[in-house]
């Protein structure tokens, strides 16, 4: 058993405070101790983008940061992305444009897609199928989670 | 409006885009335990001992326990289902935990519970289990071979099974055939690969048991793991919740499933198996890994006379539920859509010291399409004829439906031209041909492939597939309760049980119309045992072209019904009620009317008005046991670029034109077009489950094993003709598989079109960067066995001769 670590994280606007081990993965502590079950694990290697949230306002692979790095961090997952009962115009494109199939990679999907435009805030197809090559996706080819960026983009949600 | 041909928005995605989904993970009980399995390092072994004691000195452990210690758990071993009239299948006992011998990497010798899930990844790497390694067998020829090493010295052969099907007189059409082209094709072993992991939760109630599990086939689950539990249906509930993707890889009934339940019911306690990455390459079941030996017979002029094919199928270690079925589960389309009246076709089993396949999307029909469309281009190269042109001229015809073919299988519907002259409205291949010369001078290498494909789906029906079928020990019919609520909302239940395709709403949207209610509020239910009525589940593209159709039929079971309450309430004749725009009417007098909320509610509080043969309530039921399967078709058409340099392909055009019979949901249709696409575009260019000649896996993360990513493909091109299907009333056919099944030919034809002129004319897949590059230098190996060499190839076959950079491309 490995030493604990004390953290103090604001997940989703909230002010959350926890001993954990020092080996806990982020992901774990997100779902398994918080209970925000939207982020998920897919591969364990880094390879799937499942578990994408954002830290301190930049996507992270939340299965390859360990809790302890989180100590101090302001922390987004898809649960906190919509605001006030309204969707997220990226969560919205990818209702609209069936950007989604299973919807197992999505919320991971759809965080790196809205840093994504954070980044490039009117990405060609080649900058928006290469901005998300670290998320993985087996159900739609794509090419729906192409026009649903597109179309996010041309919403302004970067703006 | 009519709720049907509209691509209205998704139902499941509100709670899937917010992170509010359940999937199987998700569900924590109180008191959980979790499981996590010791697994063999070896591919084939004894066991000598397994030391626990270890384990077991752990604080946070619970039980560690062996094959031995749980025999008593099991009452049978995990199920094989195929019994082939006529036919021995060597089936070996596969028991959830294995007792005395290993048979491949990853096979489960000990299972340790512990209070959290790192506390029993840390006991498991305290069991000790030694093994005495025996030769592993890996490639399925040499296990044909005598003196191979035995993956069941029981048996005394690696040769599971044969079984072989014909139609008109292969040695007659072989003779009549002025020309001939024979092939060996490998089909590489895939992975499934959804991204969502197995998992499985177990709880022991009172005196149920409840399995939670990321599962394509809750049903058939049940009935199964009652049977290797030892307990009665009754007491055994299986759910399965959101699953993340399927494509197979979860139509199966699981060792650790089974070890769930056995845990939850030994323990009293909940258990959680959550399956690592590691695992899914490892004890997923594989797909595809048939070799192919094709011949093709046709005269000078193109028409085609004779088919011919054995097929060599590695079925790994194991007879999982359907393992030796699937390579035979691609006959009824072996002669693709083309009038060929001599079939002869073979199929061989073979064991190996590898994970056990089973179906992944398409299962035995996108081999069967690779071999044809290829063959097909062989054809013609060999006839010097235009690869389209030797299409057209073989094509079933539009007014020749229903067609039964050599082999006796009755193809529903189809306009094979029709698809066909539709993508080339969308393609101009003169104009392809003229850039595809002139990018040659500049040393850019292009390459277009078509596959005019044609599959067989809409499982099943029984009569057909089941005892007294092909032998399947089951039966293929759909089901569906249709039920109004008191304020006019419907809950509709099917027995399948969708992952991804969106049957939320397409259901809904059918069920709507029928009953005069907005999609919107109509709601349905699946994949939980105990709710609503029987199921056979999700898979074989079935769930519209036959749980569509249970629907239909008990939703015009309510329909009928409210009519009927509706005449007794106005005062007229049922057959007077007529239902327009969600109205309940009587003909000829619109104002004169009812919603089905005021139907549903006299229903449910009959008024004394209704009459005493009306029983009050509204909901029905209705099973439906389709008469013929289902045969959707298409034509696609890929474009790729290879770089000479680097042996590197990229998609750069794709144009599918597909055709399963009226949409219900175009949307739905598009993304399940686009998503098999990209899924085959894995297999012929990336994917490949690779083990060592030691049986050591090679590919065991998506580190190793390549799945396409957004930047490897391209954005798609889809249009579709609709052509009814007799077989059912929407007139639909499956559409979850098309595009898996129709375009690794054409992937792999625009590859082998590029590169032609460098003098490649044959290569299998998948066409990674290093075998085109090995191909282009002529340094490696064109034919490949477990991503190998094989020290000779197929040269010497008809149709694969030298090619010189004058032949140009063919088509």
């Amino acid at each position: 058993m490995s030493a604990t670590v004390h953290v103090e994280v604001t997940v989703n606007g909230e002010r959350r405070q926890a001993d954990v081990e020092a080996r806990l993965l982020l992901v774990h502590w997100l779902r398994d101790e918080l209970g925000l079950t939207g982020t998920h694990v897919g591969c364990d290697t880094t390879n799937c983008g499942a578990c994408t949230i954002h830290m301190n306002g930049e996507a992270v692979k939340s299965c390859t940061v360990l809790t302890a790095q989180a100590d101090g961090a302001e922390l987004t997952t898809i649960e906190g992305l919509a605001t006030d009962g309204e969707l997220h115009p990226m969560q919205a494109a990818f209702m609209d444009k069936h950007g989604l199939q299973c919807g197992f990679c999505t919320p991971g999907m759809i965080m790196a897609a809205t840093d994504l435009l954070e980044r490039n805030p009117n990405p060609s197809d080649e900058e928006i199928r290469h901005g998300l090559e670290g998320n993985l996706c087996r159900c739609t080819g794509y090419h729906n989670i192409v026009e649903a960026v597109k179309s996010a983009a041309g919403a302004g949600v970067s703006a | 409006m009519s709720a049907i041909g509209q691509s209205m928005r998704r139902k499941e995605d509100p709670r899937m885009i917010t992170g509010r989904g359940r999937y199987t993970e998700d569900i924590n009980l109180p008191g959980m335990l979790h499981a996590v399995l010791v697994r063999s390092p070896e591919a084939h072994a004894t066991i000598t001992s397994i030391d626990t004691s270890a384990a077991l000195e752990r604080d946070d452990v619970v039980a560690v326990l062996t094959g031995e210690e749980m025999a008593g758990d099991f009452a049978g071993p995990l199920p094989m289902v195929w019994v082939p009239p006529g036919v021995e299948i060597k089936t070996p006992e596969n028991w959830p935990l294995k007792r005395g011998e290993v048979k491949h990497v990853g096979d489960p010798v000990a299972v340790v519970v512990a209070t959290t899930r790192h506390g029993a990844v840390d006991a498991a790497e305290d069991v000790i289990v030694e093994y005495d390694t025996k030769p592993a067998v890996v490639n399925p020829e040499a296990a044909l071979e005598p003196g191979s090493p035995l993956v069941w010295d029981e048996f005394g052969t690696n040769r599971t099974h044969e079984w072989a099907i014909g139609g008109g007189d292969i040695d007659a059409g072989l003779a009549e055939a002025e020309v001939t082209v024979e092939h060996r094709f490998v089909n590489q072993r895939t992975s499934g690969a959804p991204i969502e992991p197995r998992c499985s939760v177990a709880e022991f109630r009172g005196d149920d048991l409840t399995l939670y599990s990321t599962t394509q086939i809750p049903h058939i689950a049940r009935f199964v793991f009652s049977g290797v539990l030892g307990v009665a249906e009754d007491r055994l509930r299986v759910v399965a919740p959101d699953v993340g993707g399927g494509f197979g890889a979860k139509l199966q009934t699981y060792a650790e499933e089974a070890l769930v339940l056995a845990l939850a019911k030994r323990l009293g306690r909940p258990v959680k198996w959550v399956e690592t990455r590691t695992e899914h390459m490892s004890t997923s079941h594989h797909g595809r890994d048939q070799i192919n030996y094709v011949t093709l017979g046709a005269k000078r002029d193109g028409t085609l006379t004779a088919c011919q094919v054995r097929v060599i199928a590695d079925l790994g270690a194991y007879q999982q539920l359907l393992t030796p079925f699937i390579p035979e589960l691609g006959f009824p389309v072996m002669g693709g859509c083309y009038r060929i009246p001599n079939i002869d076709l073979h199929f061989t089993g073979v064991f190996t010291n590898k994970m056990a396949t089973d179906a992944i999307r398409g299962a035995g029909r996108p081999e069967a399409t690779y071999w044809i469309e290829l063959m097909m281009d062989r054809l013609a190269d060999e006839l010097g004829m235009d690869r389209l042109e030797l299409r057209r001229k073989n094509f079933i015809g539009a007014d020749e439906f229903p067609y039964e073919t050599a082999l006796g299988i009755v193809y529903d519907s189809g306009n094979y031209q029709g698809t066909l002259d539709k993508l080339l409205e969308h393609f101009d291949l003169d104009e392809f041909r003229s850039e595809q010369e002139r990018l040659r001078g500049e040393g850019v290498y292009r390459g277009v492939g078509f596959s005019t494909w044609v599959e067989v789906c809409g499982l099943a029906p029984s009569r057909a597939v089941g005892p007294q079928g092909v032998g399947l020990q089951a039966a293929f019919w759909e089901s569906a309760n249709v039920r109004v609520t008191p304020t006019g909302s419907a809950i509709v239940y099917t027995g399948t049980s969708p992952h991804g395709q969106g049957l939320d709403t397409s259901f809904a949207q059918i069920a709507g119309d029928i009953l005069g209610i907005d999609p919107q509020n109509v709601d349905v239910h699946h994949g939980d045992t105990d709710q609503g009525t029987w199921g056979w589940d999700t898979y074989g593209s079935r769930s519209l072209s036959v749980g569509g159709e249970a629907i239909v039929r008990a939703a015009q079971r309510v329909q009928d019904k409210a009519k009927r309450i509706c005449a007794a309430l106005l005062e007229a004749a049922p057959e007077d009620i007529e239902l327009v725009d969600g109205k309940y009417q009587v003909r000829g007098s619109p104002d004169r009317s009812m919603t089905m909320a005021e139907i549903s509610g006299a229903a449910h509080i009959p008024p004394n008005e209704l009459p005493a043969d009306i029983e009050p309530g509204l909901e029905e039921s209705a099973f439906y046991d389709p008469e013929n399967f289902v045969f959707p078709f298409g034509a696609h058409a890929c474009v790729v670029e290879v770089d000479a340099e680097t042996g590197k392909v990229q998609v750069i055009r794709y144009v599918a034109v597909d055709d399963c019979g009226p949409a219900v949901n175009p949307m739905l249709i598009d993304g399940q077009v686009h998503g098999g696409i990209v899924h085959a575009i894995g297999q012929a260019l990336y994917e490949q489950v690779v083990y060592d000649e030691d049986g050591q896996l090679v590919t065991g993360t998506f580190v190793d094993y390549a799945l396409p990513t957004a930047a490897e493909v391209p954005s798609f091109e889809t249009d579709r003709t609709e052509t009814r299907s007799p077989v059912n009333t929407l007139g639909v056919k499956g559409i979850g598989e098309a595009g898996t099944i129709a375009a690794t030919p054409a992937v792999a034809a625009a590859v082998l079109d590029a590169i032609r002129p460098l003098g490649v004319t044959e290569l299998d897949m998948p066409m990674t960067p290093m075998r085109v590059w090995q191909a282009i230098q002529g340094v490696g190996p064109r034919s490949t066995e477990q991503g190998r060499a094989l020290d000779d190839h197929g040269d010497g076959s008809a149709g694969s001769g030298p090619t010189g950079p004058d032949e140009g491309g063919a088509a």
